[in-house]
């Protein structure tokens, strides 16, 4: 006897249970392929553009390929179509160093400010204004990195009179804080209280067993968010578009416009030319990469960390 | 005779030491003063939005959200004149689109991540995910510039454009060349897929497995158990993993710059190119002749940061509430 007429039958049950299960699996299925072919491409036009010069040249103009560079007349023995070819040499080291220096400078901005707040997080657990520094952290993570260029381009480039390198690591800045300072604050609070007791029992006080016991045993896991941080960093493009704007040659002053590599793509692939957009597929190969590198060696350290 | 055991002297650096318990009160306001800093990074970006948008607050007030026009450049014909509503929409639409697209998409792997996938698969699929989320923004719009436009345009914008679009406004040609909404938004959802996914999964893999437990013994099939004991469970994260993505979409400023042709004109079809408040800002700030332009484009960006900032606040809360667990539950 059954309760109610209208219940399902074990068999349509496990029909829809199959089906819907199946539904899942080919949802999984249907998101892998774009991101698979995503990096499948980069890889393969990517990896086809790198050769020597793309580490080791700057910009160049792109010429015909036909034309002698030097005199502008035509070479011997070319053929007609030739003349029409546009062929880009050159590289991107200047895009290389651009983002290594603005990065770099952005990661000595950022550290100081994200381990300490990471440390106050974690060692002063019950101040109340905790749960608020952590939503501003949040905030600051999940802000559009177009606002933080904004902010970038009216505080420093406005105030500066041009674009430079300086504007775009204190923009960078902002958005790589919260990174440092969410991971310091998660490790820090995996060292076990005994390490933190252990230390006060020899009569330490408590920043003399913070910056001695505790952050040494979570060293690893800083290094950690601080990688992180330069990964997120290093492939903004954004906010780097209304604070650096971009050279077309090689700069080491932090106080004139420079290169990034992520800028590089992007203005690559506007060009009309077809082998300025094989620079843009070598430059999102280095970017990625650089990325991919980054957060697989974080995630190797941090499985041995946490066995 | 008893010796009196000798009593340190109280110097003043001794006193002082003893005051500032051996230097823990420095420690504590140095560090707090950093901590300090992270608010004060979020109240400059206010601040300095706020300040820098009073010209367009005067001009136009709250209208500057629902103006239509946006014509930075003085000709004879057309004043200037600063709506912001073109970008809005455009922002909005091709968000919707990504939505649409990848809510449904992300939890369906969230769910199969946590609970369907062998455990074999487990760890790589789930590292896999994380690592798309690390991908730099231009990297997904430099493949939907250069390989996916194409495709999209032969076999998705065209032909609907042709059968459909004959009879639905919105969904009618020209198609523009691989430009648009409807292309940004679909690259979008792939851009935000990695992020809904994953709080998904984060989010069912904390409901108590208790819960499982007690419904498979009452005889329901794997996916009654998914339906009816974890996902009800778990939904008020579920919803802010999607506001998260959602929050990505709206602030994503490379991809939809490169993608979605940059035309403050408001078109009716979503095959037309527009623009969305991101782009606008990357396109035209860094060339702003007049205040009033530079004031607005610094408005829209206001916007977009308030409008976020409260996406966050109500995402992280429900995550937050989610992960915690039932109230009173002792572990």
């Amino acid at each position: 006897m059954s309760l109610e007429t209208n219940m399902l039958t074990y068999a349509q049950r496990s029909r829809i249970d199959k089906a819907l299960r199946g539904c899942t699996i080919v949802a999984t299925a249907i998101a892998i392929v774009p991101l698979v072919l995503i990096i499948a491409y980069v890889l393969i036009i990517g990896g086809g553009a790198l050769n020597r010069d793309f580490f080791t040249q700057t910009y160049r103009p792109p010429v015909p390929v036909g034309v002698d560079p030097i005199t502008g007349l035509p070479v011997e023995g070319m053929e007609e179509g030739d003349l029409f070819q546009v062929q880009a040499r050159g590289g991107v080291l200047h895009g290389i160093v651009g983002t290594l220096m603005v990065t770099i400078t952005a990661l000595l901005f950022s550290l100081p400010i994200g381990v300490l707040a990471g440390i106050f997080l974690a060692e002063y657990p019950d101040t109340p204004l905790n749960t608020f520094i952590r939503f501003c952290s949040d905030v600051l993570s999940g802000a559009p990195s177009i606002v933080i260029g904004v902010v970038g381009f009216t505080l420093i480039v406005k105030q500066m009179g041009t674009y430079s390198g300086i504007a775009g690591a204190i923009a960078l800045t902002f958005l790589m804080v919260p990174t440092i300072a969410r991971t310091t604050e998660e490790i820090l609070k995996l060292v076990p209280n005994a390490v933190r007791e252990a230390a006060m029992a020899m009569g330490a006080p408590m920043w003399y067993s913070t910056l001695t016991v505790v952050v040494p045993t979570a060293l690893t896991g800083i290094v950690t968010g601080a990688l992180l941080a330069f990964a997120r960093g290093a492939g903004e493009t954004a906010p780097l578009l209304l604070t650096i704007q971009g050279n077309s040659n090689l700069s080491f002053n932090m106080f004139a416009p420079m290169a990034a590599l992520p800028i590089l793509t992007y203005k690559y692939i506007e060009s009309p030319f077809p082998a300025e957009n094989q620079l843009a597929w070598g430059t999102a190969f280095v970017l990625m990469m650089l990325v991919l590198g980054i957060n697989l060696l974080v995630r190797a350290t941090t499985a041995r960390i946490k066995r | 005779m008893a010796e009196v055991k000798a009593v340190p002297r109280i110097t003043a650096s001794s006193r002082w030491a003893r005051r500032t318990r051996h230097g823990d009160v420095f420690f504590w306001l140095l560090t707090l003063l950093f901590a300090l800093m992270i608010i004060g990074l979020v109240v400059a970006v206010g601040i300095v939005t706020y300040n820098g948008s009073a010209g367009v607050r005067a001009e136009y007030g709250w209208s500057f959200l629902w103006g239509t026009d946006w014509n930075p450049i003085e000709t004879e014909l057309y004043p200037v004149s600063f709506g912001a509503w073109p970008a809005i929409r455009g922002t909005l639409l091709s968000s919707l689109i990504a939505l649409i697209l990848a809510a449904p998409t992300g939890v369906a792997i969230g769910i199969f991540l946590s609970e369907l996938c062998p455990l074999r698969l487990r760890q790589p699929l789930g590292v896999m995910v994380e690592l798309l989320a690390a991908i730099p923004s231009v990297i997904y719009g430099l493949w939907g510039v250069a390989v996916f436009a194409n495709w999209f345009n032969d076999w998705v914008a065209n032909p609907i454009a042709n059968t459909v679009g004959q009879y639905v406004p919105w969904l009618a040609g020209p198609v523009a060349v691989s430009r648009g909404l409807a292309i940004t938004g679909t690259i979008l959802a792939i851009m935000i897929l990695p992020t809904v996914s994953a709080i998904t999964r984060d989010v069912l893999q904390a409901v108590p497995s208790h819960q499982r437990e007690a419904m498979f013994s009452l005889g329901a099939t794997r996916w009654e158990v998914i339906w009816g004991a974890v996902v009800p469970y778990a939904r008020a994260g579920i919803v802010g993993g999607i506001m998260l993505g959602l929050g990505r979409a709206l602030g994503e400023t490379m991809a939809a710059t490169m993608l979605i042709g940059n035309s403050t004109r408001i078109e009716q079809s979503l095959f037309a190119p527009a623009t969305t408040a991101a782009a606008l800002i990357a396109s035209e700030l860094p060339n702003a002749q007049i205040p009033l332009h530079e004031s607005s484009l610094i408005g829209l960006a206001l916007a977009l940061f308030g409008i976020t900032l409260i996406l966050n606040l109500i995402a992280r809360y429900l995550v937050w509430q989610t992960s915690r667990g039932p109230a009173g539950e002792k572990v």
